[in-house]
This record gives C-alpha cells, structure tokens and sequence, in this order.
C-alpha cells in the first residue's frame, strides 16, 4: 500500500512538472503574469510529491518489506538501521529517486527565496528545472520503477554490497548528488538566460550561489568517496582515476571555471557567452556521468545493474538536454555584447586562463575516461589508459594553475602590474624556495616532484595569507584598524582566501600521499616486529568476534616509537553472512602530520597472517583542505550580496589605500 | 560570420560525442569479440614477475589449455574477480597464467603478496607493448588458449561466478576435449 502510494505520487509529480514545464514559459513569452506564478505552487507541489515517493520508498527499506523487489535485492532485515536507509539509494532506482528529490528541493529552494528575480526570469528558470525533472520522472516510471512489487516476496533480502556498509559511503552519494544536481540550477539559469537573450550582472550574480552551493557539495561528495576508498578499500589508495570518479571530476573542474567566470561576468560585465558555456557543459558533464555509470557503456565496480534500454534512454534524455541548450546557445549567445575590455594581465587575465586550464583538464579527464572506447568504436585498435595517462597529463596542467592562482587575486581589474604582484609575493616566493629546500633536504633520494608539489603548495598558501594580509592593511596601518578591516571585508574574499588555502594544503596532502608513502607488506606470527619508517609494530595476536551481520576477525597491533608504546592498532577483516564478502577495516591512526594504516590479510599457515602497514605521511592534510575548501564555499556563501540581491556597488573611501584586488 | 562558426562549435563537438555514444550503447563492453579469437597467441616474449614464478612467452602456449588473466594491481575489478581465479587455479580447473600489464614491479608483487598468487606462469609487461599484441582493451580480461597455442575465448571485465560456471568451464571442458 505504502509503496502504492510512492509509485502514484511520482506519477503525480511527474504531471505537475510537465505542466510546470509548459505553462510559465508561454506565460513568460506572453508576459502573462498569471501564467508565470503558476510556477512557484508547481515547484512547491512538485517537492512534496517527490519527498512523499521518497518517504514511501524509505519506509520500504526500514520495515524490510520484501515484497518490494527493490528492498528485496538490495536491503536485509540484518542490516543495521543506518544501512537499510542508505540502501534506498545505493541502488539503480532509488538513487534516481533521490536525484529527482534533490531537483526538487532546488526547484523548491529556487520557487521560496527567488523573490527578488525577475518575474519571467524566475518563471523561465523553474520551467526548465521542471523540464530537467520531467524527464528523469519519465525514465524513471517507464524504465526504473523503484516500487516494482515482487510475488512471492522472498524471507529476507539479498543485502548490499558490503563494500558500501559504510559510514562514509551512507553519505557519498547525496552529497554527490546534491552537487551533480545543484549544477542544473546552473543550467536552467543559462538556458533561461538564452531564451530571454539577456545575460548582465544581476543574472551572475543569481547564477553564483547556486553554483557555490553545487560546488561545495561536489567538493564534499568527492572527498568522502575519496575518503572512503581510503579507509575502506584497505590499501591506502584514495583516488584511482576510475571512470566513475572521474565523472564526478569533471563537473568539479567545470564548475571550479564556472565560479571563477562568473566573477567576470559580475563585476565586468564580460566573458558573457563564456559562462553561459560553462554553465551549460557543467551540467552536461553530470548528465553524461549519469549515463556513463548506468548504461553500461563503461564497466567499472562503480557500475549499477546496467541495461541498455535505460542507457538508450538516458542517451535520449542527454541529447535533448545538452543538444537542445547548445543549438540555442550557437543561435543566441553571439548576439550577447561582449561588455568591459581587457589586457591579458589583469584580474580578468588570471581568471580567464584559471577557465582554460580548468576545461583543458576537464577535457583531458574526458579524454583519459572515452579514449578507449572511442578508439574501438572507429575500429582503429584497442588501447587502454591506465593511471599513468592521468598522472602525465593532469599534473601539467595543474602546476600553472597554482601559480596563477597565487598571482592573479594580486592583479587589477583590467589592466594589472605584474612586476608589482610579483614584487609583493616576493615572500611568497621565498617562502616556496625555502619549503623546497627543506623538502629536498627532508626527502633527499625520493621523486623530485615531491618538492616541487610541497613548492607549490607553498607559493598557493603564502600567497594566499599575503593577498589578505595586504588587504586589510598589515604593516601599513595599525593592528586595530586592520583588525577592523578584516571584519568589514566581503564574506567572498574571505571565502576566496581559506578556499585557495584549503586547495594549498590539500596539494601538499596529495603530493605526501602519493609519493612518500612508505608500506610493508609481509606474513607476521603473534610475537613478531616490524619496523615501518621508524615505528615499530608488534603483532600480538588475532581473535574472532561476531557483528550484527558479519563474522570478523581482530588483530592487535602494539605499535611503539623508540621503545615507548606509541598507539594499539586494531584492524579488522569481515566476511557478512549473506553475500558472503570479505572487507577489511584498515585501523588507521591519525596525526597531525601523518597517518600510520595497518590491514590484516589472509590467514597464511597456522597463526599467521598477512599484514600490510603503511606510513602515509600528509594524508590528514587532504582532507583537512578539502574541509577548508568547502568552508570557504560556505563563507562565500553567505556573502552580503549574494545574500541581499543586487546591492549598489559599496565603494568606501577606505578603497584608496586597499590594493588592487578591492573585491 | 566566423563569430557565428565559433559559436556552433560546441554543438559539433557534443554532436560527435553522442554519435559515439550511440555506437558505444550497441556494443557491450564486455564481449567485444576480440580479431584474435581462433588465432594463434601472438609472438612475445616477457620477462619474470616474480623470482619464484617462470615468466610468460609464445613458446609457453601448446599442449594444454590455459587460461590467461591480464591483471594489474591499480585495477579495482581485479581485485573482485581475484578470489575467482584463485579458486579455478586451486581447484587445478587448469593451469592460469598471468599477464601484469603496465604496472609497477614492486606493486604488483606486492598486490599478489596480499591476495594469492594463482598463476603458474606470470609476465611482466610494463610497457603495455604486449597487451597490445595480445588486444588488450582494459583491466582485467581473460583469454582461453586451447592445446594447439590458439586463442579461443576472450571476456572483457572482470570475471563473475556465473560467467565462469556457465560459459568459461564448459569450454574449457570442450577444450580439453579436443
């Protein structure tokens, strides 16, 4: 009955957001202001609708009705409660479900606090939302059905995958989604920026947020899944440049370019056609990973059950979507006037070459992921492309990328002075030289790229503190009034400052994790001692234990540091009852500058066991600055202008003495 | 005029992208048939992986029915359809040999330490060069060789225990057979 009552709301849903989709937008062309509001209760009913499908859906999994195929081929009455929930969306047709909830929570956030949009504007955007949403409801009800009933319904159920019973990855996907989807917002802003033929300061500045918010929760879904490979994979890998993660990237970087030109459009009135572009393939991307992972044109672990008549569907829903927006932005976006000139070195030059390293990478990233395929499709041979392509191609890029990023918040608008930014970073730089010498001097015989990540990482952070340091005034006036000053700067600048300081930190975890790693593997006795890179680990003995539903094994490791005990380690390997898998819970104990990993393995004779302990200096450090990274989208978030509309350009006399980034 | 071009191109180049989709949605991934199928195994010589485990080359094939697992240890679905080949290897099904392909030496042994080693030969292709020769489309993939050196089976992906208990062991049956 419950399910009954999830399937009909969907079906509902899915006729208000056709009818959301139609009528505002002929009300739009018509300027038929009645026909425009119609667009807000629509979105509004359109969220409850969604929310009670997915509440149906929800309850399915918790009381473990099996007889809803769904529950039953991926929940088990076993399952703990936080993974019966989880289960609703680690699966094909309820993870749609949660797309479509989370289109609609946009659509809904949009319909509440856009207020202060112009009424066509805003009926235009939500319009295209709905059309967005209509058809994923679409797909979903012919191809997808989340609340397929079965008969007989089976005892219990057939679990998930055990590999995905996981803190981290309960929360992966929503985040993921939220940042996959809020990306649309993005996309219906463009394409209603294209059918209205007016694109101005006001639109970027209603565009940003929304891509901020998409931004964050994409930076937070990518560093938990990351996060999560890291712990739980158990081998002290966190990014594999798997097709499923790198269609979660590729949007990253899109939208990294998006806020960046954004900026642009806001204060300089330029890169118009640009942005919209961007805006566009940001949510392409995410359109595309959707059919990458669900098609089955790509294998990979990520893979739902795949099946082509979904992929032909979603293949449709991709060519009307993206073919449909770039045919109106080839006929539209020429005719948008190219607003305020600029030199190539100047604030707009910087952010203007962050966009072109940023889509180069996102188009290597999407060459590295097709290649293969494309190859075989044009019959011109089977190639594959392996880590090594990505590690050659995408460190290139970024390496100007930092730099510029140092530079180019010290540049003017239009025209910037280059021998001064540079004159004012001359700390900066010296710091960078200073942290690669010790670096080098540190890591004296390992990969040279080790100093130049930790050089950069340098240049980005200094520069980063000296860009603000220098904007409220430090040494030029006294401490209390810059103190003031650091109160009254935007929430934006401050958000650029720990995002780019996040970014920092978070180059100098990955270059350590990657390159420094240091890992023992061998077979251990109770009683025996290893030496990795200077902590002693004894093995003292494994046991059994049994969890709500798996059968573990626990080893101890005593772990000391010049003959002090330092830490007890405690990893796990389980074997779960009813998909009979094995997972290993890696114990990883946490510094400031390092993690120590340790992973117990097979049984290898009697009593003993295969252990695998690693040192992975600088790991805490990734995910530290991708915690800043995403604090800083949130500072930027809530940025007075963003906030508050469309504000007059504040220009306070203090700006005389400011530096040229006055923003 | 060119302005206008200019702004096409995006169109143009989703445009070549969805035609590729399309033709990628007819083909299934895991069962391109591969130009080497019914042809002898290709000409190759690699050197060993490990010091304990001979190393692979043309002159290996003959006489038997073998399997070779292509595997690398930065694949993920190598390490699922691991256990699998462990099993066909213990159960002495037939002899497996191993193709590490484009991987690095220290990680591979290290990778093979932790989850088992099934194969009786392993060949270690760093460069690729090989897998080329061989059609190597991605990690991991399994090919049949049958008693005269002839390539007669090939799954792309990682194997699952259906595939193996439907399709792969009664072909390997028929070929032993042969």
């Amino acid at each position: 009955m419950i399910a009954e009552l999830g399937h009909f709301a969907l079906i509902l849903s899915l006729m208000v957001a056709t009818a959301q989709a139609v009528i505002p937008i002929v009300g739009a062309a018509r300027r038929d202001a009645t026909m425009m509001a119609m667009a807000k209760p629509a979105a509004l009913a359109q969220l409850v609708l969604v929310s009670l499908a997915f509440a149906a859906l929800t309850y399915s999994f918790i009381v473990s009705d099996f007889s809803v195929l769904n529950v039953a081929s991926n929940s088990h009455s076993l399952k703990p409660l936080l993974y019966k929930i989880s289960g609703v969306w680690g699966n094909h047709e309820g993870s749609l479900v949660l797309w479509v909830l989370i289109l609609a929570l946009y659509g809904g956030l949009i319909a509440l606090f856009g207020g202060n949009l112009p009424p066509p504007l805003k009926a235009r955007v939500l319009a295209v939302q709905a059309l967005v949403a209509a058809g994923f409801l679409l797909f979903m009800l012919l191809t997808s059905n989340p609340f397929e009933r079965v008969f007989p319904a089976p005892l219990d159920g057939n679990d998930l995958n055990p590999l995905l019973q996981d803190p981290g990855l309960a929360f992966h996907p929503p985040m993921l989604y939220a940042g996959y989807v809020g990306l649309s917002t993005a996309f219906s802003f463009a394409v209603a920026a294209l059918i209205e033929g007016k694109v101005d300061a006001a639109w970027a500045r209603w565009v940003r947020p929304w891509t901020l918010v998409a931004w964050a929760f994409l930076t937070a879904g990518i560093a938990l899944g990351s996060w999560w490979a890291y712990y739980e994979l158990g081998w002290g890998g966190f990014w594999f440049w798997d097709p499923v993660e790198n269609a979660s990237f590729m949007p990253w970087l899109i939208a990294t370019a998006l806020l960046h030109s954004a900026i642009v459009v806001e204060k300089r009135d330029s890169l118009k056609a640009w942005t919209i572009l961007l805006a566009i393939i940001g949510f392409s991307l995410s359109l595309i990973g959707t059919f990458l992972v669900r098609s089955g044109v790509l294998t990979s672990v990520h893979a739902f059950a795949t099946d082509p008549e979904r992929g032909l569907f979603i293949l449709l829903l991709l060519i009307i979507a993206i073919g449909g927006s770039l045919i109106l932005f080839a006929l539209r976006a020429p005719s948008m006037q190219a607003g305020g000139l600029f030199r190539p070195i100047s604030r707009e030059g910087g952010l203007v070459l962050n966009n072109l390293l940023m889509s180069t990478a996102a188009v290597t990233v999407l060459l590295g992921t097709l290649y293969p395929l494309f190859l075989d499709a044009l019959e011109l041979g089977k190639v594959s492309v392996g880590p090594p392509f990505f590690n050659a191609t995408f460190v290139p890029l970024m390496v100007p990328m930092i730099v510029v990023a140092g530079i180019g918040p010290m540049l003017a608008w239009k025209r910037g002075d280059l021998a001064g930014a540079l004159s004012r970073l001359k700390f900066a730089l010296a710091f960078s030289i200073v942290v690669a010498l010790g670096t080098a001097w540190l890591t004296w015989g390992k990969p040279v790229l080790g100093v130049a990540g930790m050089a950069l990482a340098a240049w980005l952070a200094a520069s980063a503190v000296i860009e603000l340091a220098d904007r409220i005034g430090i040494g030029r006036a006294p401490f209390s009034k810059s103190l003031g000053r650091a109160r009254g700067l935007p929430r934006s600048a401050w958000g650029m400052t720990v995002t780019h300081l996040g970014l920092a930190i978070a180059v100098a975890g990955i270059t350590g994790a990657s390159l420094w790693r240091t890992e023992a593997i061998q077979v251990m006795r109770p009683g025996d001692t290893i030496d990795v890179a200077g902590y002693e680990f004894t093995f003292e003995g494994a046991r059994n234990l049994r969890g709500p539903n798996y059968f573990a094994e626990r080893a101890t490791f005593t772990v000391r540091r010049e003959g002090d005990v330092y830490t007890v380690m405690e990893p796990e390997k389980r074997r779960y009852f009813v998909q009979q898998r094995e997972t290993t819970e890696a114990a990883i104990h946490t510094t400031l500058m390092k993690d120590l990993y340790a992973v117990i393995g097979d049984k290898s004779g009697t009593n003993a066991w295969v252990t695998r302990i690693y040192h992975n200096p600088l790991v805490p450090w990734m995910w530290v600055g991708s915690l800043l990274m995403i604090l800083g989208g949130t500072l930027s978030l809530s940025d007075r202008r963003l906030r508050i509309g469309a504000p007059t350009r504040r220009r306070t006399p203090a700006v005389a003495v400011q530096p040229a980034g006055a923003e | 005029m060119v302005r206008r071009v200019l702004f096409l191109m995006p169109l143009v180049v989703f445009a070549g992208i969805a035609a590729y989709f399309v033709i990628g949605l007819g083909m299934d991934p895991r069962i391109v048939p591969s130009a080497l199928i019914d042809k002898p195994v290709p000409e190759f010589e690699l050197p060993p992986l490990l010091d304990a485990v001979p190393a692979l080359a043309t002159a290996d094939f003959g006489g038997e029915v073998v399997m070779v697992n292509v595997f690398a240890s930065w694949c993920i679905p190598c390490r699922a359809e691991h256990p699998l080949i462990n099993r066909l290897s213990e159960d002495g099904v037939l002899p497996v040999y191993g193709l590490n392909w484009k991987d690095k030496k220290a990680d591979a042994i290290a990778w093979l330490a932790e989850l088992g080693n099934p194969y009786a030969r392993i060949g270690h292709d760093l460069s690729g060069r090989v897998g080329i020769d061989w059609g190597v489309y991605g990690v991991p993939e399994t090919y049949l060789v049958d008693k005269s050196g002839r390539i007669r089976y090939k799954h792309v992906g990682p194997m699952f225990s259906e595939v193996i208990e439907e399709t792969v062991k009664p072909l390997i049956r028929d070929l032993q057979a042969e």
